[in-house]
């Protein structure tokens, strides 16, 4: 079986994130790195190869972004992917989710995968809805937020929590299955594999590659329309003391609270 | 006509998801203002009561696909991407919820519709609805228009009040929808599953909440003990309770809990979204983190950066002592 991982590049976690006043759109300059979330569905992945329950072919890696989206792709096949796929075009310039979903979509049938993993989102975004969007494309059943996965020859066993508690479902493949940070804790890479990632197959496509049109994709093909950005309302903030001298420290929470009448 | 057409979410018999009411009475409002109707859809075997339960919130019609089941998103796309196919709904709308989420994705994949997400709130301007949508960790509000129809609107968890404004009878309109193929291949074994044992947090005046900060499984003991010493309860985090290390009856947040004591006070958690929609109108926060970077800090009233397990044993000790004292 063919296992695609879809990946993001996102801005590092410790760069301030900030809009770009004239495109009112993410500001993606800095330091980025691999979506977090979207190592534990490489992880996923790799302990399916891993169990032995089913024979897993290949393992590929796949994102859309500008070039510098490879960095996510190097350090997805550093991570255990075989191969990496890179969807590459100035026209996805400016795609919000429905243009985003079908581009990934077009991709991933180019592939043929019979399971298709990617973390439930993105450290940017926070859209959670990529998942379930690329799965209708493809006409494909669907489940996001999974915390296990247990897999036999063309089914899949998933847990996830939902608004009443846990839900077990069987998910038959091909299929498509985002995947929550409790499901694993993803390996480092090793340097040997660090260092190796480079020289593995990186194919890169264009959207006419894919089947897709101009006005399909990008601001052509949004949706939605950003009209403008505001700050949030004002909320005093807090008081945030640092804790040197923890019998002082606890002094000060204690005054605070009584301040409050919270001890009784 | 500019209809609003939302999902409500009931937990198989019957009982509706607060969220989804809230969804609905948002809907009725917006309705008004841009003068068509809210529908409701539910699925699954639902009584005719129905009509009167969620006429009461606003819905001026439900529809009811009784041979649905509930509980997985690809089933209800089919029903409510017909609806909206023959009826020509301008809007759909789901309140804070995980299926909401997935429902939503699927309609904007299959109608080539516009999708806003975590929307805290919306707006009726000239005719059409605008989503505001926090971004960037909760630093700026978006303000998101759709491009032709539908627009999908998924709210965020409590974004919407509920409010029981409507004037009598929902119509109930019995649907037949064919599934899509793909939507027959999941199947639910079983749903709502509560893991743990059933620990009651929703009345508790003060409440611990205990993340992964606190390390490990054992040290909850930690949240235990200083719960026990203020008189209060302790709560958990997701991550945590995916983890097993506390029951899913004490979560908070998405998929779990909406609390508001008069203090919450924050072991070893970041303060992601998540978590922060279930417990952000407590009267009084106070937080411990040992990462100064930890969003907690943006919204607490007290935040301590430090080591917890350091801080929460001594802090017990002196709660215990003065109240003793």
């Amino acid at each position: 079986m063919k296992i695609c991982c879809l990946v993001k590049e996102v801005p590092d976690a410790a760069v301030t994130k900030r809009i770009d006043p004239e495109t009112k759109r993410l500001d993606r300059s800095g330091e980025k790195n691999l979506n977090p979330f979207d190592t534990h569905g490489i992880e996923a992945a790799m302990q399916i190869r891993e169990g032995g329950e089913v024979e897993v072919d290949e393992i590929v890696a796949v994102t859309m972004g500008p070039s510098s989206a490879v960095r996510a792709l190097h350090k997805a096949v550093a991570l255990g992917a075989d191969r990496s796929v890179h969807l590459s075009d100035d026209a996805l310039e400016g795609s919000d989710v429905c243009a985003t979903g079908l581009a990934l979509a077009k991709l991933l049938s180019s592939e043929s995968p019979d399971l298709v993993l990617l973390g439930q989102q993105s450290d940017d975004g926070e859209c959670y809805t990529i998942g379930a969007v690329v799965a209708d494309h493809l006409k494909m059943p669907s489940l996001t937020q999974v915390i296990k996965i247990d897999v036999a020859s063309d089914a899949l066993t998933c847990e996830r929590q939902a608004e009443y508690g846990y839900d077990t479902v069987e998910v038959q493949m091909p299929a498509v299955i985002s995947v929550g940070d409790a499901i694993n804790e993803p390996r480092y890479p090793s340097l040997k594999a660090i260092m190796g990632a480079k020289k593995k197959a990186l194919d890169t496509k264009a959207i006419g590659d894919v089947g897709l049109e101009a006005d399909q994709v990008g601001e052509a093909g949004s949706k939605t329309q950003v009209l403008g950005m505001n700050p949030p309302p004002a909320k005093q903030g807090g008081e945030v003391i640092e804790d040197e001298d923890t019998t002082e420290t606890v002094e000060k929470i204690i005054a605070w609270l009584d301040e409050r009448k919270l001890i009784r | 006509m500019s209809g609003i057409l939302v999902y409500a979410l009931h937990d198989g018999e019957g009982n509706f998801n607060k969220n989804s009411l809230g969804a609905i009475s948002e809907a009725a409002k917006l309705a008004g203002e841009l003068g068509g109707e809210a529908a409701a859809v539910v699925v699954g075997k639902v009584g005719d009561d129905v009509g009167g339960e969620l006429g009461r919130y606003g819905a001026a019609k439900v529809f009811r696909a009784a041979d649905v089941e509930e509980g997985l998103a690809q089933p209800i796309v089919d029903v409510m991407a017909k609806l909206i196919g023959e009826h020509g709904y301008s809007y759909a709308l789901f309140g804070g919820g995980l299926l909401g989420f997935e429902i939503g994705a699927g309609l904007t994949a299959r109608l080539a519709g516009g999708v806003t997400m975590e929307v805290t709130e919306v707006q009726a301007r000239e005719g059409k609805l605008v989503a505001l949508r926090p971004v960037l960790g909760d630093s700026a509000i978006a303000d998101v228009a759709y491009v032709g129809e539908p627009g999908i609107i998924i709210g965020r968890l409590n974004a919407f009040d509920i409010s029981e404004s409507g004037s009598g009878e929902a119509e109930v309109v019995d649907v037949d929808v064919e599934l899509s193929e793909w939507s027959t291949k999941a199947k639910m074994v079983t749903r709502g599953e509560a893991r743990g044992e059933d620990i009651n947090i929703e009345d508790a005046d003060i409440l611990v909440g205990g993340g992964r900060g606190l390390g490990e499984k054992d040290n909850f003991k930690l949240a235990e003990e200083l719960a026990e010493a203020m008189g209060g309860a302790v709560a958990a985090t997701r991550a945590v309770v995916d983890a097993g290390w506390y029951p899913y009856a004490a979560q908070i947040g998405q998929t779990g809990k909406t609390v508001a004591p008069k203090l919450y006070l924050a072991a070893g958690i970041s303060g992601a979204i998540q978590h922060k929609v279930g417990m952000q109108n407590s009267e009084n926060i106070l937080a411990i983190n040992k990462d100064p970077n930890a969003p907690i800090f943006e919204f607490c009233d007290l935040g301590v950066v430090g080591d917890l397990h350091k801080i929460v044993p001594k802090l017990t000790e002196a709660i215990r002592a003065k109240k003793s004292g």
